[in-house]
């Protein structure tokens, strides 16, 4: 983690230098694939810009992921901040997802029709739901690292297996469709269960107002508590946060349960206020692109926001190359890889011209 | 292979580990390397096997000035390092690790290097399998099998660190004889040891290390006092320490164990009283460690009986050894003690004992801060970070973490690395705990605190206390003669 350690204690301009590098570094290099590719790159990335910005429609979009990103990171920063690599964060919002579906269709009849229950609890419920399913996910990742000494990035990633097998076998299986099993997921649940959204568009203010909201609490939380001081203390030096007192295996599962409890929410959102049913692969690589924001905000909350907006923007935009100019909307994923590719390799210069150990 | 080294010079930082050594080993000896802990007896052999490069300084093989960059080099000139602890790789096969480090071969021809591998195996008569697992071996084992690669890959200088540490009688054996054989096909062996026994039984010739200097060279017959004045100076008139009243029994140990990596401490009676200091004397490694953390509760009892201030604590958590009013200061600062990154007011907070507020309140933890850092002089402010202060100035934040009226304090080496006047300022703070009822253990290397701040040095020994003496009646030599092994 000493690389991880090094970027927290740049200042402001540092950081921005850091982002700014890169990003432009990323750019000479996307530009080269692009026109490989046989693509004009300028035109490219204009229509990348208008792809996520240009309409109110595409805008909504844009905040719909980056609600998701910004959750799935808040989480995060809590998992690293104790050290910890949380992979299964992936598997982590299926849970939440499946559990919120699952709470959603206790109180909905076959076609999914709200049957008993007022609409509003009925979505708390499915959101406290989802959280439950993220931390006890999350909580078996931290038990397997902690108690049975797995490392959590393969904790993380087999638990990332079952619990999208988990959402498969329920769509095609246990809870699939009258007319059988389909890509498209399970049942869509009644409108009263859905998240209300802006006139027209796919965002909800509420849910806009959730991502605002755990960002804050996790950047005081890491700030002005007792418990993120000891996270901090954990993830820099278990063996001598332990010889000072604190609980290290109590912190470490915290952190675990907390970046769960975000994924279960992230889940649960897209559920209540985004596919309104259980699909495959719901979680959409949010988890994974959460890992690069963090490391990309050098993990602190405050930048967390920006760049998530800049990822869903290139998530949102990139559709728009595959309709438009027919290059495959996998090239938001080359763009975000080869970002953080370059950040790691500035700050892994910026080391070791500083003089600092290669270990 | 002879060996000349000329004018070796190696710093780290502001500790001088070689300060222009000079040394030859002639053909087919076994040369012993005594000296105590920080001595710069190992500093000196990983220059020697290419894992350190001297700041100035030539080393001469046969008579021709070579340059090692890596350990690979230094074994292609034929001198190879046996570690304290075997750098090998447990969950492989024998023979797998007998395989690495063979260079320019991407097809490592296995049936060739098996029979190479038994005919080593059978001139030196170790019993090795070579498709057995690393992790089924014993410490001398893996010792043999280094050897044995070693000898293959070519050295003709063979450099043992420590390498009786942890084996058996019986291994003791056979590995000197291994050695001894291994001279009589001129090789040059060069062992590294803090035991007098051990130096003195093999070794043709012995030189002796202090402070980074080579003090002294001696042959047989040697005697036991001279190599101990040789390994730890001339005997200083110790001063006189005020007597303090000793209260109530603070710790109690009946029967106990307490099990660590590599040594297990067994059957251990100990009643320290409040207001007693008792020093622990002995090798690195002899058990200090597991007595000091097991009774502060960082070790688990595994037999006996644990009290601490009258209350049992035999299955208790470090938690409650907390509550108990213990505390444990590492020697490693900033691996067990402190936390790089983080300030000292944030360690003020973290190292608080019971009940805490949820929010910190930053304002009173910076007060606190201030008053720690006044008090203990500390060159410092609340908000920087303990991987920025001097080693001196991190113990003191050590002790400004510590909170008032403790019944148990262990410590490791309490003032290694610290100049003079911080040790002397360590120690008067350490004695007003003292004078408060505090019963201190600590362990250090340095004889001469031993026998100043001491009221009984306990002397350990290969995971053994061998010995208890009363600090007025010990002297420096005495004291050597049974940390180097050497019952009276």
């Amino acid at each position: 983690m000493s690389s991880l350690a090094a970027t927290e204690r740049q200042g402001w301009v540092g950081r921005v230098l850091l982002v700014l590098g890169p990003v432009l570094l990323a750019l000479v290099i996307t530009s080269g694939i692009l026109v490989l590719a046989g693509a004009n790159p300028q035109a490219t990335l204009l229509k990348l810009l208008a792809g996520s910005f240009g309409t109110a429609v595409k805008r909504a979009d844009v905040a719909v992921v980056w609600v998701s990103l910004v959750i799935c990171t808040a989480g995060l920063l809590v998992s690293f901040t104790a050290g910890q690599w949380n992979i299964g964060m992936e598997g982590q919002i299926v849970m939440g997802a499946i559990v919120a579906t699952w709470v959603g269709r206790q109180f909905v009849d076959i076609s999914g029709v709200l049957e008993r229950g007022a609409p509003l609890l009925v979505i708390a419920a499915m959101v406290a739901g989802g959280i439950c399913g993220g931390v006890v996910w999350a909580t078996a990742a931290g038990a397997l690292k902690v108690l049975g000494k797995v490392h959590e990035i393969f904790a993380g990633l087999g638990l990332n297996f079952v619990a999208s097998a988990a959402s498969i076998y329920l769509i095609f299986g246990t809870w699939k469709q009258k007319s059988g099993g389909t890509l498209s997921g399970t049942v869509l649940l009644d409108e009263q269960l859905w998240l209300p959204t802006l006139q027209g568009l796919r965002a909800s203010p509420y849910s806009l107002g959730l991502a605002v909201v755990v960002v804050a609490a996790v950047y005081f939380a890491l700030r002005g508590t007792l418990w993120g001081l000891q996270l901090k203390a954990v993830g820099r030096n278990l063996r001598a946060a332990r010889t000072l007192g604190v609980a290290t295996h109590r912190v470490l599962f915290s952190a675990y349960a907390v970046c769960g409890a975000c994924a279960g929410l992230a889940g649960a959102v897209l559920v209540v206020g985004v596919h309104h049913r259980l699909i495959p692969g719901i979680s959409s690589g949010h988890g994974f692109m959460g890992i690069l924001i963090a490391l990309l905000s050098g993990f602190q909350a405050l930048y967390i926001a920006p760049i998530a907006l800049f990822f869903a923007a290139l998530s949102i935009g990139s559709i728009a190359l595959q309709l438009d100019l027919k290059l495959d909307s996998s090239l938001a994923g080359v763009v975000q890889g080869v970002m953080v590719l370059c950040v790691l390799l500035v700050q892994g210069v910026r080391q070791w011209r500083s003089g600092g150990s290669g270990t | 292979m002879k060996i000349e080294l000329r004018e070796i010079h190696k710093r780290f930082g502001a500790v001088h580990a070689n300060a222009g050594i000079n040394l030859s080993v002639g053909t087919g000896t076994i040369l012993g390397i005594l000296g105590e802990n920080g001595a710069g007896k190992s500093t000196l052999m990983k220059i020697l096997s290419g894992y350190f490069h001297p700041d100035s300084g030539g080393i001469l093989l046969d008579g021709a000035a070579v340059r090692l960059r890596t350990p690979a080099d230094a074994l292609r000139h034929g001198v190879g390092m046996l570690h304290q602890d075997p750098l090998d790789f447990p969950p492989m096969r024998v023979l797998d690790n007998f395989l690495l480090g063979r260079e320019h071969q991407f097809w490592q021809r296995r049936s060739a290097a098996r029979a190479d591998f038994d005919a080593l195996c059978s001139e030196f008569e170790f019993r090795l399998d070579p498709d057995g697992f690393m992790f089924d071996l014993t410490v001398g084992e893996r010792q043999q099998l280094e050897i044995a690669r070693l000898l293959w890959l070519g050295a003709r200088v063979l450099i043992l660190d420590e390498p009786t540490t942890g084996i058996s009688a019986n291994q003791k054996v056979k590995l000197f004889a291994t050695l001894r054989k291994l001279a009589a096909q001129n090789k040059t062996v060069i062992f590294v040891s803090h035991k007098l026994e051990d130096v003195e039984g093999l070794c043709g010739r012995v030189a002796v290390l202090r402070r980074g200097a080579l003090v002294g060279e001696a042959q047989p017959p040697y005697t036991t006092a001279g190599l101990v004045q040789m390994m730890f100076g001339q005997a200083l008139a110790v001063g006189v320490r005020p007597a303090a009243p000793l209260g109530a029994p603070q710790l109690e140990l009946r029967g106990a164990e307490f099990a660590g990596e590599h040594i297990v401490l067994r059957n251990v009676d100990l009643t320290v009283a409040a207001g007693e200091v008792v020093g622990l004397a002995g090798l690195e490694g002899s058990g200090q460690q597991q007595l000091l953390k097991g009774v502060a509760g960082l070790v688990a009892l595994g037999k006996g009986s644990l009290k601490i201030g009258g209350r049992d604590l035999s299955q208790a958590s470090y938690k409650e050894f907390l509550a108990a009013g213990t505390a444990f200061m590492a020697a490693d600062r900033l691996e067990e003690g402190m936390i790089a990154g983080l300030t000292i007011e944030e360690h003020m907070v973290l190292a608080r004992r019971g009940k805490q507020p949820a929010i910190v309140d930053w304002a009173v933890a910076r007060t606190a801060a201030q008053a720690g850092i006044a008090e203990f002089n500390i060159k410092g402010a609340p908000a920087s970070v303990v991987e920025g202060l001097s080693g001196g100035n991190q113990q003191r934040a050590l002790l400004a973490l510590l909170p008032p009226a403790l019944k148990l304090l262990a410590m490791e080496h309490p003032t290694r690395g610290l100049d003079v006047e911080s040790a002397i300022y360590i120690w008067s703070k350490l004695l007003m705990r003292r004078a408060e009822g505090t019963a201190i253990l600590f362990a250090t290397a340095d004889l001469e605190e031993l026998l100043r701040y001491s009221d009984r040095v306990l002397v350990f020994f290969a995971g053994e206390i061998m010995a208890v003496l009363r600090a007025a009646d010990a002297t420096v030599e005495q004291l050597g003669a049974l940390i180097g092994g050497k019952q009276k």
